[in-house]
């Protein structure tokens, strides 16, 4: 198992034991609200039309480059501050590991979280496409 | 005066929970609830009426096609229209509108013509248009807005001058519950030549609608916004003037001889527009669903609904922040809102697990959130059934809410 797998197999492992002390959705949400509000901002020259991924309600804005070790690096941003937690915990999955471990990736701690509804196709929040474009950015920085 | 207790034990759904609270049902624009009378009627017809119509020489075919024309009928005298021909099932508004854009349309409108909507507009009465200029080479002008969400009449006024073919508006904004003036505005245009067509969407289920008074061209609605099913709506239409209109789908139903060498003729109205099998039982239960109405009445379900929209109002206006969008002098009981550094989206996100059910977004009205400056908003909207215990609920929802946002 690459180190990068293992990486995120135990970052997802760390979130589903931070919200097995939540006991209703009003806490997870306010955990939620917490990371958002943590979650440094993107800078204005990354807020481009280039990096805007649109929900139907909510706008997440995406940027992505490789470390110096070969690694994704990702910053994302939203307007609405419980896609911006959501948008935080994703990124600390998905952060400084391999392109191929990104492309290929099973984000199953969404489920175990309780949060796979914000991750539908009806949810219109910007994030499933967010999740893709990580995927996405994996499999074209493996052929640079 | 209506007893919102009495009406609430006819609707099964409000009786579940959600996320462990007592449902609060408040995004009534977007579709409403449905009483038992009308789950019946549904259920009634497919167990005991169902067989095609207009085409059986057996009784189950004449007995369905007598409740289907009943419920024709049923429309007519609650839409007060002159005949029961000018009353067209459609599968709803958004279909009534292509129906009359590519029917009508096609045939009246020239390169060049102008067609007039309102910046307030449901994206239904806005892209059918923008298809049919597109493909006749037409234009599409808008009346704009005052800040309270009314329309402007001057700018009204000066659009009518450019000699519009038609004008489309809506007779209440979805977004913001403006009651437009739609009497004056039709014979306005009217009076300069143009068409008028009227989206009732979210008109028919909170105050009577009398389309001879009015005197427009047309008028539709959707039968799910007034306690009906899905699936089906109505279009009016004056009679001569869907007389000289080409049908737009063809099929069974609307045909008169079908013959492949010297060609087809068309069945009259209604039938000409009524291409296929239509929603039978859809269109039974809306009859059902507009009778309920009358019978609560609709004078007392639009008064209450407009308590309950002031209660809000009062009761919001208290959260620090907090900016209503649409603020004119005649309104239903819809409210719109915004709070200062809160994206709307998460408001919404944040009532669900209290069980209360709103809209949140831009309520297919791009342009008028565009004129706002806004993304979207958060809209509650009420019906027959709804409480003021309900809107305590949502105001406290709201205020705790924004307190876990800040």
């Amino acid at each position: 198992m690459s180190d990068s797998n293992q990486l995120l197999q135990q970052r997802q492992e760390e979130i589903v034991e931070e919200f097995a002390f939540f006991e209703d959705w009003m806490e997870k949400y306010e955990y939620l609200i917490e990371l958002g509000k943590e979650l440094s901002p993107l800078e204005e020259a990354d807020r481009t039309d280039e990096n805007i991924i649109r929900g139907c309600q909510s706008r997440v804005w995406l940027a992505a480059k490789k470390s110096p070790e070969g690694l994704l690096e990702f910053r994302a941003d939203s307007d609405a501050i419980i896609t911006r937690g959501l948008v935080a915990l994703v990124i600390r999955a998905l952060d400084q590991l391999s392109p191929e471990v990104v492309s290929g990736a099973d984000l199953w701690f969404v489920q175990r979280i309780g949060l796979d509804t914000h991750l539908s196709p009806t949810r219109a929040n910007g994030l499933l496409a967010m999740v893709q474009q990580m995927k996405h950015y994996g499999i074209a920085f493996q052929a640079r | 005066m209506l007893n919102p207790a009495h009406i609430r034990s006819q609707f099964p759904i409000l009786n579940r929970e959600m996320n462990g609270c007592p449902l609060i049902y408040l995004d009534h624009a977007a579709s409403a609830q449905k009483p038992v009378a009308v789950i019946e009627a549904q259920r009634e017809y497919l167990m005991h009426l169902h067989a095609n119509v207009h085409r059986g020489v057996h009784s189950l075919s004449q007995q369905a096609t007598d409740a289907f024309e009943k419920a024709r009928e049923t429309v007519r005298r609650h839409l007060n229209a002159a005949h029961v021909e000018e009353i067209i099932w459609t599968a709803g508004a958004t279909d009534a509108i292509n129906l009359v854009s590519q029917s009508w349309g096609r045939t009246q409108i020239q390169a060049g013509d102008v067609i007039l909507l309102t910046r307030m507009e449901h994206h239904a009465n806005i892209v059918p248009w923008q298809l049919l200029a597109e493909e006749r080479q037409a234009r599409i002008e808008v009346v704009e807005i005052n800040e309270n969400g009314e329309l402007n009449e001057a700018d009204f006024q000066e659009k009518l001058k450019l000699n519009p073919k038609l004008v489309a508006l809506s007779h209440v904004s979805n977004a913001m519950g403006t009651i437009n003036d739609v009497k004056r505005w039709t014979d306005a245009a009217q009076a300069i030549g143009a068409r008028v067509l009227i989206d009732g969407c979210q008109a028919v289920p909170h105050m009577e609608v009398d389309v001879m008074a009015l005197d427009c061209d047309f008028y539709v609605f959707s039968g799910h916004k007034t306690y009906g099913p899905t699936g089906i709506g109505v279009l009016y239409g004056k009679k001569e003037l869907l007389e000289s209109m080409p049908p737009w789908r063809g099929g069974g139903e609307m045909i008169d001889v079908v013959s492949l060498e010297k060609g087809t003729t068309y069945a009259g109205l209604p039938h000409k527009f009524e291409a296929g099998t239509p929603h039978i039982s859809g269109a039974i239960a809306l009859g059902v669903a507009l009778d309920w109405m009358s019978g609560v009445g609709l004078q007392s379900i639009g008064d209450h609904e407009t308590t309950l929209g002031a209660q809000a109002r009062h009761l919001l206006a208290k959260v620090d922040g907090l900016r209503f969008i649409g603020t004119a002098e005649k309104k239903t009981g819809v409210v719109s809102f915004i709070v200062d550094g809160v994206h709307p989206y998460d408001i919404g996100t944040l009532l669900d697990p209290m069980g209360i059910a709103v809209r949140t977004g831009h309520h297919c009205n791009q342009p008028l959130m565009e004129h706002y400056g806004i993304p979207g908003t958060v809209r509650a909207s009420f019906g027959a059934y709804n409480t003021l215990q309900e809107v305590d609920a949502l105001s406290a929802g709201v205020e705790r809410a924004v307190r876990m946002l800040r």
